[in-house]
């Protein structure tokens, strides 16, 4: 680490080499989360296709393969999808305007992959370990909804701008019940940092996770992270029976494929926060031998796998939700429900001493 | 500067501006890649292989403007309730007391608007 920053100071000069090699680090550690992130986007839609098919009795893609290698049948079908992607053309309609048509992509993308900045793999794996991680996660899924609405809008088509509506009130109204399912996280946690969250939940077994006390807090966010993401059974918003596909209906080749990126980086990333808040992060379930002795990274891979499967086995099971029905679960279901829960574990938090120990409440509330 | 809080955050400048990079990368190297051969029909807006009725910049309907007010409410309801839930446990019951006069007269709120049929979707 010293080397390399001397070696810079010499190349380019004490003023020029330090902000220089603060730069040229942290691209590489950005491009160390990036590159293996969009991989894992990549083979996720291969996973995807791979686990339905299997839900429903059948085989999946199973003939693209690397250089004929017979036993890697189908594993390069992400691969042969990217760069058929690459290659179709980019049709701009007549009546859209050009600039926004062409920056929504990028404005869902963006944000969808700045969010992995805050998040922490190992105690002391985090690109920017800052006090308010938890509030930057939010605003940076926020903003991905203006890519979906400017989208929706600047494609100037029917079917787009319902989408788009759609997709907006959809987006916002879970994010509610998210941000009243993370209060909760933080009432127990007392920090908005994420290390500190999983830190929290350290304490020897899966019975310290914030699993068991917030259990319908958990399901709240998750549901919430289903729907945020427009996934079945919450994708009105793409609705292909209904409004075609949506707000991206006008959008082919690599301007899809960017959107699609970006809706599986999402995925990932509520997959990520629902381990790392409910489910410990990279803690082993157990704190003995053989569990502790596997790193903290393969624990929160696991449980990030784990949360992914939910997401596919979701979309092989459930049918569509009705509209009026996503808006009454968000709005008459979830609110209500995180709201009183806040009010509980409240109350719960200002309980004496002697009453907490009495039940084994003590496990969560230090 | 790097020893500063601040400075945990230029690590996340650096990463949405590469984030965006690779959507613009993404797509130049679409439009140099594939081919562009546009044509006035391949070019029209879709509806179903009819030609386009009227204008695409329809009114909407009021629903999602009351969607996006009540939002903006219950919003700043979560961000007066983050700094709350982090020092929960050093402000005791009259902070919690404080806190549940807040929430009832919001509560209060919602079942108005839950009465007048404001989260109805017929």
């Amino acid at each position: 680490m010293d080397n390399s920053q001397q070696l810079f100071e010499q190349l380019f000069g004490p003023e020029w080499g330090a902000p220089l090699y603060l730069v040229v680090k942290n691209v590489m550690l950005i491009l160390a989360i990036v590159t293996p992130l969009l991989l894992a986007v990549a083979y996720l839609t291969f996973a995807e296709r791979k686990i339905i098919a299997y839900m429903q009795v059948r085989v999946g893609p199973n003939r693209v393969t690397f250089f004929g290698i017979p036993w890697l049948r189908g594993w390069a079908q992400p691969i042969a999808d990217a760069v058929k992607a690459l290659m179709k053309e980019i049709i701009v309609p007549t009546g859209a305007n050009k600039f926004l048509f062409l920056l929504a992509p990028i404005l869902t993308l963006g944000p969808a992959l700045a969010a992995w900045a805050v998040v922490p793999f190992s105690p002391e794996l985090v690109l920017a370990d800052i006090n308010a991680g938890l509030l930057y996660i939010l605003a940076m899924t926020s903003l991905g909804v203006y890519g979906v609405i400017i989208a929706g809008w600047a494609s100037n088509s029917k079917y787009a701008f319902l989408g788009a509506m759609r997709s907006a009130a959809q987006v916002v109204s879970y994010e509610l019940a998210m941000g009243f399912a993370l209060v909760c996280v933080l009432m127990m946690a007392s920090s908005l940092n994420l290390g500190d969250i999983v830190a929290g939940q350290q304490g020897g077994s899966f019975l310290n996770w914030y699993l068991i006390p917030l259990f319908p807090m958990f399901l709240v966010y998750f549901i919430s992270g289903v729907a945020e993401t427009n996934r079945a059974p919450f994708d009105v918003a793409e609705g292909e029976s209904e409004i075609v596909a949506g707000f991206h209906v006008d959008y082919s080749g690599m301007a899809f494929t960017v959107f699609f990126l970006a809706e599986y980086a999402n995925m990932i990333l509520v997959a990520t926060l629902a381990s790392i808040m409910f489910l410990g992060g990279w803690l082993p379930p157990v704190d003995i031998a053989p569990f502790n002795l596997i790193p903290g990274m393969i624990w929160l891979l696991l449980k990030i796998g784990f949360m992914l499967f939910f997401f596919l086995w979701f979309r092989a099971t459930f049918p569509r939700y009705r509209y009026d029905q996503i808006m009454r679960l968000g709005w008459k279901i979830f609110i209500p429900v995180t709201l009183i829960w806040i009010v509980v574990l409240g109350a719960v938090m200002q309980l004496p001493e002697t009453v907490r120990l009495a039940f084994p409440l003590n496990l969560w509330f230090s | 500067m790097l020893d500063t809080m601040l400075g945990n955050y230029f690590p996340i400048l650096l990463f949405i501006l590469i984030g965006l990079s690779i959507g613009v990368l993404a797509m130049l190297a679409g439009w140099l890649l594939a081919p562009n051969k546009p044509d006035a029909e391949k070019l029209s807006p879709y509806e179903c292989g009819f030609g386009a009725f009227e204008d695409a910049r329809m009114k909407f309907d009021v629903r999602y403007y009351l969607i996006a007010i009540l939002f903006i409410l219950f919003d700043l309801e979560i961000a007066f309730l983050f700094p709350w839930a982090v020092v929960l446990n050093e402000i005791g019951w009259f902070g919690f007391a404080a806190m549940l006069v807040f929430l009832s007269i919001l509560v209060v709120g919602f079942i108005y608007e839950w009465v007048k049929g404001a989260l109805e979707w017929d």
